[in-house]
């Protein structure tokens, strides 16, 4: 077994196992930091295939930006763990069968019969001067340029969904005036204010009699 | 090295201008102060007829290819976008006098739903697998925004949300489908993938397996069963307005997809898409025309009653032949505007804060306006496709193709189906005309909403008495008879 089928392995076995804990492990975060380790593992399977741009591409985004984003999301909002796995149980039978189809299908269909090695050449090497990047941007610009404008309006539609979607414009709202907050002085920051003393008020607040708002008006 | 030129921007010029367009848009309403979005409004119907123009003047029978296969300009995809420009442009009024009756109007209806139309027209004219994937997701992903689009009600977000998820399921199979096919043709190019499949053995069996995913992904989109589920629930949840868009405008798109990769892409597997189809088209045809006469909400009923057109649309696909192909455009067309009069109806009957969608809203709507309630009965008899109304030659031009190769059992089986589906459409004629009126708020309507609904029905009956015109172009459409239109 050479070094390259060997990493080849090492790697798939990390993405498989990183990707079933993703759906399998109680905790969000841990799924996410699977998610994470997922990532960095199929990088390494592009990276075999000498597509080093994807490979960092995919670390530098997906890992670097998106996930983290992820994570934050993740801590912050409070998931109902009992809530999320409610009928959980019911539909297991059906998942599991559903599931195994696939899988026993995908097997006879995506196995060695059909897509193994010898029915592929070769992935064709490059030398050292080979400039992953540079094929990739020739390509997107010129042969797929029309597929690409298109991924950009995809993003438009995205910002405008988003902004669309989470933008309110409450009245009453305060917002912070930077310029104004810079050309404060002192005297305008404590207001020094006279008045009189006045008795405490913690006297308890009188409770509604029994049964008295029950009752509508007729 | 393919660099564009002059004659790939010709080609896809619609497409630009409608992009750029579109993009001048949503930097007006963001400039407008109007409160009633009346200059957004009219800057969206403008592009569309912008868009009207540009198709026309352009429109032959010659097939271009731009921008290094990934565009296809063709007679079909001419006339799918002018089909989508005209109902889309129908809609936005529809859309426009529902935000104003019920106090919601925002800019970004307008500029979501021209985003919306443009991903249609990308499908229209796709012929690479990755600009066909990228215009579903921009129409996608548009109107999974528009259906959460009213913010503050659990039912949006809840239908927004089923949306979603299963929209994103359907995209992942269709592009495990489309990989599928890649691997065992090594081209994403539809003509190149025609030819490869051509030469392919027929029982490949990568071939198939990638052929499952993809109808199954199709099917999610079109809403036939059993990839149904989503369609009730989001054409309850989804504002009126968003229903009316979603419901009617993208069928044509989804028809262009099947078109597309179904018969440009893989035509030589028909043998084997065509056993598929059949089961998704009795499927639909069953579930959609059974539940329905269970529904109490009458959006939801025209939901299951839209899955049974799938069906009748699927019928005409399936048959493989031009004619075929033509019979299902023509009712893809005719369903697009019988659903857009249902549910002009139905915006019309609401008034702010309340939603005009259950049986017994619609009781004795002769009585308050019988202007409205004969406009619904056209709509109803057509769906329900009783002659002499466009909906019956939609349902006749598919049985006749289905016969035509053989499959008699499946168009005795198409009949009786919609016969069962009269009994809910003759029913809601019934609490029209027959049932005392619970409501009796009046209804009211801008003078170009009450023109718009009364030419949508008018269109319904009088195509219905000359359906020659219309049938005509979506036959010349797949003969590639020259067109003559104006």
């Amino acid at each position: 077994m050479g070094i390259e089928k060997f990493l080849f392995y090492f790697f798939a076995a990390i993405l498989l196992v990183a990707a079933t804990l993703v759906i399998t492990v109680r905790n969000p975060v841990r799924a996410a930091l699977s998610l994470v380790l997922a990532f960095f593992a199929s990088a390494a399977l592009w990276m075999l295939l000498e597509a080093e741009f994807l490979a960092l591409v995919l670390v530098l985004v997906y890992v670097g930006a998106v996930m983290v984003l992820f994570l934050f999301v993740v801590m912050m909002i409070d998931i109902d763990l009992a809530q999320v796995k409610e009928g959980f149980s019911r539909m297991l039978p059906a998942g599991i069968a559903v599931a195994v189809g696939l899988v026993v299908v995908m097997a006879v269909v995506v196995g060695p019969e059909h897509f193994g090695l010898e029915g592929f050449g070769e992935v064709p090497r490059h030398g050292a001067d080979y400039n992953n990047t540079r094929e990739l941007g020739m390509a997107l610009f010129t042969t797929f340029v029309y597929p690409f404008e298109l991924a950009a309006l995809i993003l438009l539609v995205a910002i405008v969904a988003a902004i669309a979607l989470t933008l309110r414009r409450r009245p009453g709202t305060r917002h912070q005036n930077p310029a104004e907050q810079v050309a404060v002085n002192a005297a305008e920051r404590v207001r020094v204010v006279k008045m009189a003393a006045e008795p405490r008020d913690d006297a308890p607040v009188p409770t509604a009699e029994p049964g008295e708002s029950k009752e509508e008006p007729r | 090295m393919n660099l564009p030129g002059t004659q790939d921007y010709l080609a896809a010029l619609p497409e630009i201008v409608v992009a750029t367009l579109a993009c001048i848009v949503l930097l007006i309403d963001l400039w407008s102060n109007d409160r009633e979005r009346l200059l957004t409004w009219l800057a969206t119907q403008f592009t569309l007829l912008v868009g009207i123009v540009l198709i026309i003047v352009q429109l032959s029978t010659d097939v271009t290819y731009a921008f290094a296969g990934t565009y296809v300009k063709d007679i079909l995809s001419d006339v799918l976008k002018l089909f989508i420009f005209i109902g889309a442009g129908v809609a936005f009024l529809y859309m426009r006098e529902y935000l104003r009756i019920h106090n919601e109007m925002k800019g970004e209806y307008f500029t979501l739903g021209l985003f919306a139309v443009l991903g249609m027209m990308v499908l229209a004219s796709a012929s690479h697998m990755i600009t066909l994937y990228l215009g579903l997701e921009l129409l996608s992903l548009s109107l999974y925004a528009l259906v959460a689009m009213r913010r503050d009600s659990a039912q949006s977000a809840e239908a927004a949300m089923k949306y979603f998820m299963l929209g994103a399921i359907a995209s992942g199979m269709l592009l495990y489908g489309m990989s599928m096919i890649y691997g065992a043709t090594g081209s994403l190019d539809l003509r190149e993938v025609a030819d490869a499949v051509a030469q392919a053995r027929s029982d490949d069996l990568i071939l198939i397996f990638g052929l499952v995913f993809i109808v199954a992904g199709i099917a999610f989109k079109l809403g036939a069963v059993p990839f149904h589920m989503w369609a009730p629930d989001v054409y309850q949840g989804a504002p009126t307005a968003v229903t009316l868009f979603l419901a009617t405008v993208p069928k044509l798109a989804a028809f262009a997809m099947l078109m597309r990769l179904l018969v440009d892409g893989l035509g030589p597997l028909h043998d084997q898409w065509q056993g598929m189809l059949i089961i998704l088209a009795v499927l639909s045809m069953a579930i959609g025309n059974l539940v329905a006469i269970a529904q109490e909400n009458i959006r939801r009923m025209l939901a299951y009653s839209t899955i049974s057109h799938v069906g009748f649309l699927l019928l005409g696909v399936l048959s493989g032949t031009d004619q075929g192909y033509a019979a299902a455009l023509f009712y893809t067309v005719v369903y697009m505007i019988m659903g857009l009069g249902a549910f002009g109806v139905l915006v019309m009957l609401g008034r702010a804060g309340f939603e005009a969608d259950r049986l017994s809203d619609i009781k004795g709507l002769n009585q308050r306006s019988p202007w409205l309630a004969g406009v619904m009965l056209v709509m109803m008899f057509s769906m329900a496709g009783v002659p002499p109304f466009l909906g019956f030659w939609a349902k006749f031009a598919v049985l006749q193709e289905v016969v035509a190769v053989g499959l008699v059992w499946l168009a005795v089986a198409a009949v009786v189906f919609s016969i069962i589906g009269a009994f809910y459409y003759l029913r809601i004629v019934k609490l029209i005309y027959f049932d005392e009126a619970e409501e009796q708020a009046p209804i009211r309507g801008s003078s170009p909403m009450r023109v718009m609904v009364s030419s949508n029905g008018l269109v319904v009956l009088l195509f219905g008495l000359f359906p020659a015109p219309l049938l005509g172009i979506c036959i010349a459409v797949f003969t590639r008879i020259e067109l003559v239109i104006g």
